[in-house]
């Protein structure tokens, strides 16, 4: 059993659901939870719950980057942990790289699966179209895990909240000028569990209304295609595919999307596909799981009222 | 201002992969590209010096038929290029970035280094990080828009759920470009002949000081995914189809 270091996300004082399926994947291990700039007693309890040995509440305050990679390798030394997983989120990406490069350490990103014993991982290559099994030799095991692909089992453990300073400074590298808030309330596209995607037969960027409505019923977030946001119907941070976001919920709703292998690359992951189209010929059919013909601005209305 | 574009060669997105023993794949046979997030950076690299004076150098570490994605860039702008040659389309990111760094040493470091936010073959999302920190310089990735002026650059990336963050690095310094960023220019004719004519110097790897084998993740095995094989098609009236769906959703997959 190794001591493994797990980095919770947060969001309003609450455990983000992607991070419980981390904490599931190191199961059976003695299990460090990191928490950065969020009360450990705050989310003490959901830890617990999926198996949080112990819990370490760590202060950054900046938002700095490279600040919150030198937090989390003392943390790692003083806590003599021998791997660290987390999310593959916008964030938790831009972090693991950070550490990885300042500890010199190898580090896999986005693995669909991990078997900590044998310091083995799965990910995808190729845009999903092969799956590598990749072997991790150092003296440090780090990897980022592709939300939602481990299902949460609550695995009750004990929870103690360890005190920790880091005491490191930021290098002052990079610098924060302003954040801009996003509209708010909004569900992040990487980390939903459920997807609804509207293509360019959307037609105008006001019909994308008809899909939040449907999304909203379902605790979805809403995508579009490339030929969407080429079309100026959504903005790029809505863009599924190459070039846009990498997605596996466990629900994909495509609505009005022809279906290129560009697209297919973001979203084929997906537990289950469902299209949506008017063209039964559309390439989207030959590759996802239950397939509608008909009228997007017919259909989903209809499966709205239904949800 | 002198800039390095990291480009990699990798296989067309479109392209099926075959495999070829346990850990390889058929290369010979399918089209290999630009990686399209590192075509944002060759973009903006040219025209920046288009604006400000200098050179774009591009450095690529890949196998000997990099030249054909290199000469691309260069038809959009590149003046030069140094081709780091390699053996296997899977070098560890770690390795990578030490092939980038005495490369660019070995010419003479740059005030400004781009890379894609990642790679769409392997899908590391590392080798800029580790560029980065090997040089001492600051690194912001999955940057859509970019200012450089009194030796500041002001970057603009996306976090998550429509948030943005609006960051300063002092120059030299490392970029990871995505889209937004800017649209990348079809080359017209008379620059494809004129890249014809370009330098593109040639450097083994193991003349680096690099060794190959060294790397410490590891490819066990490479698998196909099996493809979906077409979809349940839902008959009957909108009504009867928006019906049967969710109860398949709610009562066979379990996902609502």
């Amino acid at each position: 059993m190794a001591r493994t270091g797990i980095l919770i996300e947060t969001e309003n004082n609450g455990v983000k659901d992607t991070s419980l399926g981390v904490l599931t994947a190191a199961a059976g291990q003695e299990i460090y939870a990191l928490v950065l700039d969020t009360d450990p007693s705050a989310v003490k309890d959901k830890l617990a719950e999926y198996g949080a040995d112990k819990i370490i509440g760590i202060k950054i305050g900046s938002g700095s980057p490279d600040l919150a990679a030198h937090a989390l390798a003392a943390a790692i030394k003083e806590y003599d942990l021998t791997a660290l997983l987390g999310t593959a989120s916008t964030e938790g990406k831009d972090l693991f790289a950070r550490l990885a490069a300042l500890m010199d350490q190898p580090l896999v990103s986005d693995c669909v699966a991990v078997t900590l014993d044998d310091k083995i991982v799965k990910k995808s290559h190729f845009s999903g179209k092969t799956i590598a099994n990749l072997k991790v030799n150092g003296s440090l095991f780090l990897c980022t895990i592709r939300p939602n692909v481990i299902e949460p089992i609550a695995a009750p453990a004990n929870g103690e909240i360890l005190e920790f300073t880091a005491g490191v400074e930021d290098p002052g590298l990079v610098k924060i000028l302003e954040i801009k808030k996003g509209d708010g309330g909004k569900i992040d596209l990487t980390e939903a569990p459920v997807i609804v995607t509207g293509g360019r037969a959307i037609k105008a960027a006001e019909n994308y209304k008809m899909l939040e409505e449907c999304a909203a019923k379902i605790g979805a977030a809403v995508g579009a295609s490339r030929a969407a946001v080429d079309a100026g119907y959504a903005p790029h941070s809505m863009q599924v595919g190459q070039t846009g976001k990498t997605v596996s919920p466990k629900l994909y709703i495509a609505c009005g999307v022809s279906g290129a292998v560009q697209h297919f690359a973001g979203m084929k992951t997906s537990k289950v596909i469902v299209a949506i189209n008017e063209d039964k010929d559309a390439p989207i059919f030959t590759k996802c799981d239950y397939g509608i013909v008909g009228d997007i601005f017919e259909v989903i209305p209809a499966l709205t009222e239904k949800l | 201002m002198k800039i390095c574009v990291c480009l990699k060669h990798v296989p067309d997105t479109a392209a099926s992969i075959k495999l070829a023993g346990d850990t390889g794949f058929e290369d010979s046979e399918i089209k290999f590209v630009s990686n399209p997030y590192d075509e944002y950076g060759v973009e903006e690299a040219v025209s920046l010096v288009e604006k400000e004076g200098g050179e774009v150098v591009i450095v690529t570490v890949g196998k000997a038929g990099a030249v054909t994605t290199i000469r691309g860039a260069m038809a959009m702008g590149a003046h030069r290029a140094i081709l780091v040659k390699t053996d296997s389309q899977f070098l560890d990111s770690s390795l990578t970035a030490q092939a980038l760094k005495a490369a660019m040493e070995q010419d003479g470091l740059p005030d400004m280094i781009f890379t894609g936010k990642g790679s769409v073959d392997t899908e590391s999302f590392q080798t800029q990080y580790r560029l980065a920190q090997s040089l001492g310089m600051p690194v912001v990735n999955e940057v859509n828009s970019l200012t450089v002026d009194n030796g500041k650059a002001v970057v603009e990336k996306e976090v998550g759920g429509g948030e943005k963050q609006v960051m300063e690095m002092s120059l030299p310094c490392v970029v990871g470009a995505t889209k937004g960023l800017n649209e990348p220019r079809y080359p017209k004719f008379p620059d494809i002949m004129k890249a014809k004519k370009k330098k593109i110097q040639e450097i083994d790897l193991a003349d680096l000081g690099v060794d190959a084998s060294a790397g410490r993740v590891v490819i066990e095995k490479l698998e196909t995914v099996p493809e979906r094989s077409g979809a349940k098609m839902l008959q009957g009236s909108v009504d009867d189809q928006v019906t049967e769906l969710v109860k398949i959703l709610t009562e066979d997959e379990k996902v609502l």
